[in-house]
């Protein structure tokens, strides 16, 4: 059993930690966070230039076509640091999309523009409050044009394109739903931002009046796609929670051995230190369930729908987890706009809702572990 | 990143798989798969003569204690080696329950610290079941803080005199040799004046009585010590060192990787597929489903946190500190779980039949006995300390007693 990322995986994580450290460390997230830049613009295209942006987009398509495995490391050292850029949006989401239903011609064009860093990508799927589901889809696809509005869709205010779920049929089953592409910047398309708690990472309202839109893939297979999309994406995203989730946990630990109370460091009282060491349980099982998670994505493995919900669940729950406590281990200093804390307990609880909330993941898994025990 | 054995681990696999299907107990079988929470009962055989005879022909095939050299009974096998055999031995890995004090903590003790005589002596015994071995270190005063510990030891010409009492001693009473640690010196600070013995359980003034636990079972002794003569030549360590010999000890119990911790949740899973309620399936309850999720997730993630382990094993690398959560997570998780499962099944939850209806008194059982999980072998408490100090290297405890000598120690909280 080799249950463990090899070497060169590890290496190109310790690359990408370095390179992140330099690029990306707090000072920089809060140029976003303080509104100044929408994202980090030089991030995304010192990305691009690392092949992190294409590590598993194929070479035939301009990619590095290294594979999934290295995307989830990459994917951690992001969560990490908390890159305020559209990664997933654009990786994890958009160009998945693509790689699965896309046709020659559309991968042709969409995922060099990825890998190089030109276009952004985004996936527009909800129309408000609820999780993802097929009947939740209003927004019509008639004739080739759209009508209807997204929200909320991350990213959707510096997104090139995206790919878009609609309506094109009214059977009330999920053969109703299906894919288009939309360039954002063409006639018919009107982005709004919207505020949301992680200032580091935007997100938009998108209304589609009778705006071009090109088909992705065969018209009723769209919900299939979807789904695909966002067992993937949720595993990619849950290496990016526990990447969140350790480095909370790390300043967390460093704050206690450096703060003195009571004439001692306040790592030293029980009360502390039992809440870092349940940290570090929760993180711990977050990242095995992720590396199981990893080997059904790299493997296309029939086990990846009931993965992706465990470690996604799983990782959820632990960056959530890791990001309050790391507050409360700083106690009034971790309630400052000048301390990184709320940083990542924003991110945490953002990330938690953006693929479908905790409740909807746990109602998957459940229904996956059915389906696999009736197997 | 892979599941797969490396060509040698396939074929040490094979060599193993053949051994148990042709050699295994499997008039037990079935009786061994079905129970899988607390301890093991034969409804019409003795565990511990039906353990025996599976660990002599362990032993005499090669297959016991196997990651010990050959010269002490074992076979000299890698640790990856042991694993793969307790995935080959399955069920009948726990029929080898009244011999893992023996196998998992005094062996490896003996081994550390005990004479080539005395190592050649009682290991291949030890190995094959032929001798059992208990391990005698907590006292009715002495729990987490095992260095607090009262029982006696007195150097009386060429042997000791012990005098004191131990509690929780699993199968103290079909033990033939125990090791013991006793205060030689209460003049010291408490770790300093430890002595490491170990015994033979027949010995004249020691007397075994079952405890009648708090779940109504006697599955643990206690055991008082008045005037036992312990020759010098069963010390371990010098006199002064028990504390370190110790450590080699609970080191060991802390290490069972690939062990497999009841989680208690296929058996929520499956009481919930089945429980009627008002408005349906149990299972179809969102509430309920959320909470199986996120236990589902806690199991998933322990098994493969000793995946992670397996791997690193298999690499020739010393796994990390990880593998201490496992009990910590499962004990508790047996807690809540059996409580929610009682919880679903409304006033009836009280019930201890043991009957389909009561889902076989199952989650009842579990509630009364899980409290023992959260203590035995580390409570929780000691557990999240490890974490927190030798993990994430936060501060050790403040200890008011650490230079005070032994007698000079309050014994009792209130007046």
């Amino acid at each position: 059993m080799n249950f463990d990322f090899s070497d060169e995986q590890k290496q190109m994580r310790d690359e990408a930690r370095k390179f992140l450290s330099e690029k990306c460390p707090p000072k920089a997230v809060r140029e976003v966070l303080d509104g100044k830049a929408a994202y980090d613009k030089a991030l995304w295209k010192g990305l691009a230039e690392m092949g992190f942006l294409g590590v598993a987009i194929p070479e035939q398509f301009g990619g590095a076509g290294a594979g999934h495995l290295e995307l989830c490391v990459i994917a951690e050292e992001m969560g990490r640091a908390l890159a305020p850029v559209p990664f997933s949006s654009t990786v994890y989401l958009a160009a998945e999309a693509i790689l699965i239903a896309g046709s020659d011609a559309q991968k042709q064009k969409w995922l060099p523009k990825i890998a190089s860093g030109e276009a952004i990508g985004t996936l527009a799927l909800f129309e408000g409050k609820g999780n993802p589901s097929p009947k939740a889809i209003k927004l019509a696809a008639n004739g080739g044009v759209l009508n209807g509005v997204k929200k909320p869709v991350p990213d959707g205010a510096i997104a090139d394109f995206a790919v878009v779920a609609a309506r094109t049929g009214s059977s009330g089953r999920e053969s109703d739903i299906s894919l288009f592409i939309v360039d954002l910047k063409s006639g018919g398309v009107d982005v709004k931002p919207l505020t949301n708690i992680d200032l580091t990472r935007g997100q938009a309202e998108i209304t589609f009046k009778d705006a071009k839109a090109e088909p992705l893939g065969a018209a009723g297979e769209g919900w299939g796609v979807i789904t695909q999309v966002l067992d993937r994406a949720a595993v990619l995203m849950a290496f990016e929670q526990v990447g969140g989730a350790d480095r909370a946990l790390e300043m967390g630990r460093d704050y206690a051995l450096d703060r003195i109370a009571f004439g001692r460091p306040i790592g030293s009282f029980q009360a502390v230190k039992h809440m870092l060491a349940d940290m570090y349980v929760s993180a711990t099982l977050a990242r095995s369930n992720c590396y199981y998670g990893a080997w059904a994505l790299s493997t296309n493995a029939g086990e990846l729908p009931e993965a992706a919900a465990a470690a996604r669940i799983s990782a959820t729950q632990a960056f959530q987890h890791c990001a309050k406590n790391n507050i409360q281990v700083h106690g009034g200093m971790g309630f400052t706009w000048e301390f990184d804390c709320h940083m990542y307990y924003r991110r945490a609880n953002a990330v938690a809702l953006g693929l479908g909330s905790l409740s909807y993941w746990e109602d998957a898994l459940i229904d996956r572990m059915r389906k696999k025990n009736a197997a | 990143m892979n599941f797969d054995d490396t060509p040698q681990e396939a074929e040490f696999r094979a060599v193993a798989r053949n051994w148990v299907a042709a050699n295994a107990p499997k008039e037990f079988e079935e009786e061994l798969s079905k129970s899988s929470l607390g301890r093991i009962r034969l409804a019409k055989h003795d565990m511990v003569d039906v353990g025996k005879a599976w660990q002599k022909k362990k032993a005499d095939g090669g297959w016991a204690c196997l990651h010990w050299p050959k010269e002490y009974g074992g076979r000299g096998a890698t640790p990856i080696e042991r694993v793969i055999w307790q995935q080959e031995e399955g069920v009948y890995g726990k029929l080898t329950q009244p011999f893992q004090i023996g196998e998992g903590m005094c062996g490896p003790t003996v081994m550390a610290w005990g004479t080539e005589d005395a190592k050649r002596r009682y290991l291949p015994k030890l190995a094959s079941g032929e001798e059992i071995w208990c391990q005698l270190f907590s006292e009715p005063s002495a729990g987490s803080d095992v260095a607090g510990l009262r029982t006696r030891a007195e150097k009386k010409g060429d042997n000791w005199v012990v005098n004191g009492q131990k509690i929780w001693t699993s199968g103290a009473h079909y033990s033939d040799y125990g090791l013991l640690i006793a205060r030689t010196d209460p003049n010291v600070p408490k770790h300093k004046g430890l002595t490491m013995f170990f015994l033979d359980m027949k010995s004249p003034g020691v007397e075994v009585r079952p405890i009648k636990q708090a779940n109504g079972m006697q599955e643990f002794n206690e055991v008082y010590f008045t005037d036992v003569v312990i020759p010098d030549s069963q010390r371990l360590g010098a006199v002064g060192e028990g504390w370190s010999v110790s450590l080699t000890t609970l080191m060991n119990e802390r290490m069972s990787i690939g062990s497999r911790l009841a989680t208690g949740v296929p058996e929520l899973f499956e009481f919930c597929s089945n429980l009627m309620l008002e408005d349906g399936l149990a299972i179809d309850d969102p509430a309920v489903r959320s909470k199986l999720a996120s236990w589902a997730v806690k199991a998933s993630g322990l098994k493969y946190t000793s995946y992670r382990a397996i791997s690193a094993l298999s690499k020739g690398e010393r796994p990390g500190p990880e593998n201490s959560i496992g009990k910590l997570v499962s004990g508790l998780m047996l807690q809540d779980i059996a409580t929610y499962a009682m919880d679903l099944e409304g006033a009836a939850g009280s019930l201890t039949g043991t009957d389909e209806e009561q889902a076989n008194g199952q989650f009842q059982q579990m509630l009364l006995s899980s409290p023992s999980m959260r203590i035995a072998g580390g409570t929780d408490e000691i557990l999240r300390n490890i974490i927190a100090e030798r993990v994430l290297g936060l501060p050790g405890d403040i200890r008011v007693d650490k230079d005070v000598p032994y007698n000079k120690i309050p014994t009792k909280g209130r007046g």
